[in-house]
């Protein structure tokens, strides 16, 4: 049954799988990147695609609509310039009395904006695509954030386009700090497939009192993520391995299934 | 036409894989993402030679890891694996028949994440896996299900609008042709 040419393909097509699996993971990674970048001249088609929809919903939008907007966006920009101004003197008090006491002065942090391009293809990852890569300065397990807190860090680096590990992916494990009075700590760690909102907070200390809704942050270690990102809020908790440390879940506080812009923190 | 059938299978590979990544609906509704290369795997090996099946193995399982975490060419394995044993059942298929699709794009949509699955696992790497997973498989293997007889309906309408249309044949025979007047 099996002719000349069939012995031919399988053992083509298994060379050039072990092949590739034999390579470093230097070349692994260059090899990734190059035959990704075959499809970077659908990236703008894509982009386009998506825009369309929201172009065509700008053009009909009544112009009184869109006033409105403005006059809101006026309210709130006067209202954050008020709070600027609040926040300066703050600030130079904080640092004043930093440096009276001896303590590093914090830097502020440097970000850049991206946009999430595309998804893992594959349902046992959870990574996403940025449009940003080495040369904007990007380089590996640097935080990714938006607005609303932490979303993961990057795992690899392409020139014009990054991958970045989402929390809740196995390889995404961060050291997190409850904010109650005990300030427990664990690792954020993965949880189900389906749901993509909770991750497990684990190796807490045994008979760690945790209260739902208590806020959990970044804390600092690992030399990763700067210490004091929100990640989520606690939902419930119970004791493992007979009481020797808790596990608690977590709701993350950014939608990791609608990301479209994130930023990017520079140290 | 052997080259433009080839040709189309690569292109729709490359076009669904990139489908898969920019357009995550069936994330977002069904909590998984139907992948498409096992269904035209399947279309591949039932309608073209082995070296378009060598092909889309190498040229969708590098496209696909590319997009993802998973490391470059874990994929590859799986899809040739059942391209070639369906290529080599080929003649034993009623390849014409939409259930026959249906069910030959059910299995090897349950079978390629299964062997995918198993490769990473024994690489040593941790996929996000649990008891979802179960339900991620099943709405991956209905997926690859419904979408093998749309994805033969397709090529067969592509083969119509860009091949040459088939010869008609005529019930004229020459050497049935009754001559009258000469002896």
């Amino acid at each position: 049954m099996l002719r000349k040419k069939h012995y031919l393909a399988l053992g083509a097509v298994t060379l050039v799988a072990l092949l590739i699996f034999s390579l470093p993971p230097r070349a692994t990674s260059r090899l990734k990147l190059a035959v990704g970048s075959w499809f970077l001249p659908l990236f703008g088609l894509a982009g386009t695609a998506e825009q369309l929809p929201a172009d065509l919903a700008d053009s009909v939008l009544p112009r009184r609509e869109l006033l409105q907007q403005i006059n809101g966006l006026r309210r709130q920009n006067g209202q954050l310039q008020a709070q600027i101004l609040q926040a300066a003197p703050i600030a130079r008090e904080n640092s004043q009395l930093r440096a009276f006491l001896g303590w590093q002065q914090q830097t502020p942090w440097k970000l850049k904006l991206a946009n999430v391009v595309l998804r893992d293809t594959a349902n046992w990852w959870r990574t996403v695509q940025i449009d940003l890569g080495s040369r904007d300065g990007l380089r590996e397990n640097l935080p990714v954030l938006t607005t609303d807190g932490l979303i993961g860090r990057v795992s690899s680096v392409g020139i014009t386009r990054s991958q970045v590990v989402l929390l809740g992916d196995p390889n995404c494990r961060v050291s997190a700090r409850v904010e109650n009075q005990a300030h427990d700590m664990g690792i954020i760690s993965a949880s189900g497939p389906l749901d993509n909102s909770l991750v497990q907070l684990t190796y807490l200390a045994g008979g760690a009192n945790l209260k739902s809704g208590e806020n959990v942050v970044t804390s600092g270690q690992g030399g990763i993520y700067p210490a004091g990102i929100l990640i989520g809020q606690i939902v419930d908790s119970r004791p493992v391995e007979f009481g020797l440390y808790t596990e608690a879940r977590v709701k993350l506080s950014v939608n990791l299934g609608g990301l479209e812009q994130v930023w990017v923190l520079f140290p | 036409m052997n080259a433009l059938n080839t040709t189309l299978i690569l292109a729709a590979a490359f076009l669904a894989v990139f489908g898969e990544a920019a357009f995550p609906i069936p994330r977002h509704w069904l909590g998984a993402q139907v992948d498409l290369l096992p269904a035209l795997m399947v279309y591949s090996a039932l309608s073209a030679d082995i070296a378009t099946v060598s092909l889309l193995a190498v040229l969708g399982g590098l496209s696909f890891d590319a997009l993802s975490a998973n490391p470059i060419g874990i994929s590859i394995l799986p899809l040739f694996a059942v391209g070639f044993v369906i290529y080599l059942k080929r003649d034993l298929i009623l390849r014409e028949l939409p259930f026959a699709q249906f069910v030959l794009g059910a299995m090897a949509s349950a079978v390629v994440p299964a062997l995918s699955v198993l490769l990473l696992l024994t690489g040593g790497q941790e996929p996000l896996l649990g008891w979802g997973s179960i339900w991620q498989w099943l709405v991956m293997t209905a997926g690859g299900a419904v979408a093998t007889p749309v994805i033969f309906q397709f090529f067969i309408w592509c083969r119509h609008a860009l091949g040459y249309p088939p010869r008609v044949e005529t019930s004229f025979r020459p050497d049935r042709e009754i001559r009258r007047g000469h002896n």
